[in-house]
């Protein structure tokens, strides 16, 4: 008992981390129609970061802070080399974002070295059942909870917002309103990088990062992400918490390096259902 | 109001509109009217800026709003913020976005304010796609394609509306049709657009008395004849 509510939290906790990675998925893709290959990069760059400043002796909350900026920062200008030249396809800005994500590397290796690095952020645990649980599964959830819930009143509440959200409805008539979609898509990009960011500083305390840990991560994302058929940010919350839950379970029960692989037969499973509920009615409408 | 010279404009190596000139003046209601393919929309696009014209100009004088074919709404969002988008260009301007003043013109809207566009009927959502438009305060309305699809009823309701804007605030409307008698019955002059370039232009009432337009646009029959 008290192991599988330990294996619960930390994966809902876990789940929680690739949510927002696959939020950030979403929140591009709906937009701009592009699937970011380099959404892995915003939660390493993020994580390796505050490592470094906390190294430095930078307190918690600023190297945070520090972090999750320095991802949107880098979410941008992968939106400015992806999506920036207007009338660029989209399958030329998704190879972009492959090529800038493996380019990222490089980087990574030269600033921080090829090794994963980690961090604290919350000490102690608690007792639940029988099952030790740190706190900082509860802070990774908490604070999941708490973008989504500002994420959901930011689309459909703030003007921006909602002009985001038109550019994923209809581009042609949001462009005939006076809205820039690629400013748009740019905005996407930096949220979408903001996203990763936040993952990343959430989970470093969790599962160390290294420069390779994208891959990982983008797949756990992507998995969660197209729940929602790329497009619904709680469907990917959902399908995050799911991710979480089923992969601490496979490892704690079974073998924890089966992990990468639940998450790769959950895409073929989702991707599948989702091909096979496509009518040829609608196939053919569109 | 609206001085359109010369417009060129090209998809690739096909021609869509060569050499089109145009004329609104302030407060008018003009009508283009011409068969699929014409290139009515692609003109419609490029006074809007989202064509651009490989020579020729176009000058107005003051916004342009367009109500685009088939609605163009933005389905999952509703009826109040598909207009409060409407206003995106002026959205720093104090009360630019409320949709009320909207509500004045078309007070049909504000009962549905709340209800996703998407659900509307198409009549509905052509109200909402000529309110959004007007959220912008266009001196000159484009409207492609009005009644298309729509019972007669309904496009009689819109006409209504356009006259009634016309008549009270100046908005001029350039209304681009395949209904030729709707259009030439709402404005006082028409242009005649065929394969990119203008064919005919005059007075409403003299071009359905031409036995041209009447053969190609009217069914055969002069007005006069109809009548």
């Amino acid at each position: 008992m008290s192991a599988f509510l330990s294996y619960l939290i930390s994966g809902l906790a876990i789940g929680c981390t690739f949510a927002l990675v696959a939020s950030g998925f979403v929140a591009i893709h709906r937009v701009t129609r592009v699937v970011n290959f380099a959404q892995g990069t915003f939660p390493v760059v993020a994580g390796l970061t505050v490592s470094s400043m906390l190294g430095r002796g930078l307190p918690h909350g600023v190297a945070e802070l520090i972090g999750i900026v320095l991802a949107g920062v880098i979410g941008l200008v992968v939106g400015v080399i992806a999506i920036g030249k207007r009338g660029t396809p989209t399958l030329a800005s998704l190879v972009i974002t492959l090529g800038l994500g493996i380019l990222a590397y490089a980087f990574e290796i030269i600033v921080w070295g090829d090794q994963p690095v980690s961090y604290s952020m919350l000490r102690g645990a608690v007792d639940i059942g029988g099952a030790r649980v740190a706190w900082q599964y509860f802070l990774v959830i908490g604070a999941t909870l708490v973008t989504f819930a500002a994420l959901g009143l930011f689309f459909t509440r703030t003007y921006l917002g909602k002009a985001l959200s038109a550019c994923a409805s209809n581009p042609y008539a949001a462009r005939l309103a006076g809205i820039n979609p690629i400013r748009m898509g740019l905005l996407a990009f930096a949220l979408g990088g903001l996203l990763g960011g936040l993952a990343g500083v959430l989970i470093t305390p969790l599962q160390p990062v290294a420069f390779d840990s994208d891959v990982l991560l983008a797949t756990s994302g992507f998995a969660a992400a197209i729940f929602g058929g790329l497009n619904s940010p709680y469907a990917a919350l959902v399908g995050g918490l799911l991710l979480g839950v089923l992969e601490a379970f496979v490892a704690g029960y079974i073998n924890a390096s089966y992990q990468t692989e639940v998450a790769m037969v959950l895409i073929i499973v989702v991707m599948i259902y989702q091909a096979s509920r496509r009518s040829t009615v609608s196939e053919e409408v569109s | 109001m609206l001085e359109v010279t010369d417009l060129v404009v090209r998809y690739g190596n096909a021609t869509a509109l060569d050499g089109v000139s145009l004329q609104v003046g302030e407060g008018e209601m003009v009508a283009l009217v011409g068969p699929n393919g014409a290139g009515k929309s692609t003109l419609v696009n490029t006074l809007s800026g989202i064509l651009r014209p490989v020579s020729g100009s176009i000058e107005v004088d003051g916004r342009l709003a367009q109500v685009p074919e088939g609605r163009q709404l933005f389905p999952d969002l509703s009826v109040a913020d598909n207009l409060r988008l409407g206003a995106w260009r002026s959205r720093r301007r104090a009360g630019a976005r409320d949709p009320r003043r909207i509500y004045e013109i078309l007070p049909d809207l504000e009962r549905m304010a709340k209800q996703p566009a998407g659900t509307l009927s198409g009549g509905q959502q052509q109200m909402v796609a000529v309110g959004r438009a007007l959220m912008a305060d266009p001196d000159i309305l484009a409207v492609d394609e009005l009644s298309l699809g729509l019972a007669p009823l309904v496009v009689a309701d819109l006409v209504r509306h356009l006259r009634e804007l016309n008549a009270s605030r100046g908005t001029a409307v350039l209304l681009i049709e395949q209904n030729a008698r709707l259009a030439f019955d709402l404005c006082e002059r028409a242009y005649v657009l065929e394969s990119g370039t203008i064919t005919m232009s005059g007075s409403s009432a003299e071009l359905s008395r031409s036995d041209a337009v009447a053969r190609a646009y009217l069914g055969g029959l002069t007005d006069s004849e109809a009548s």
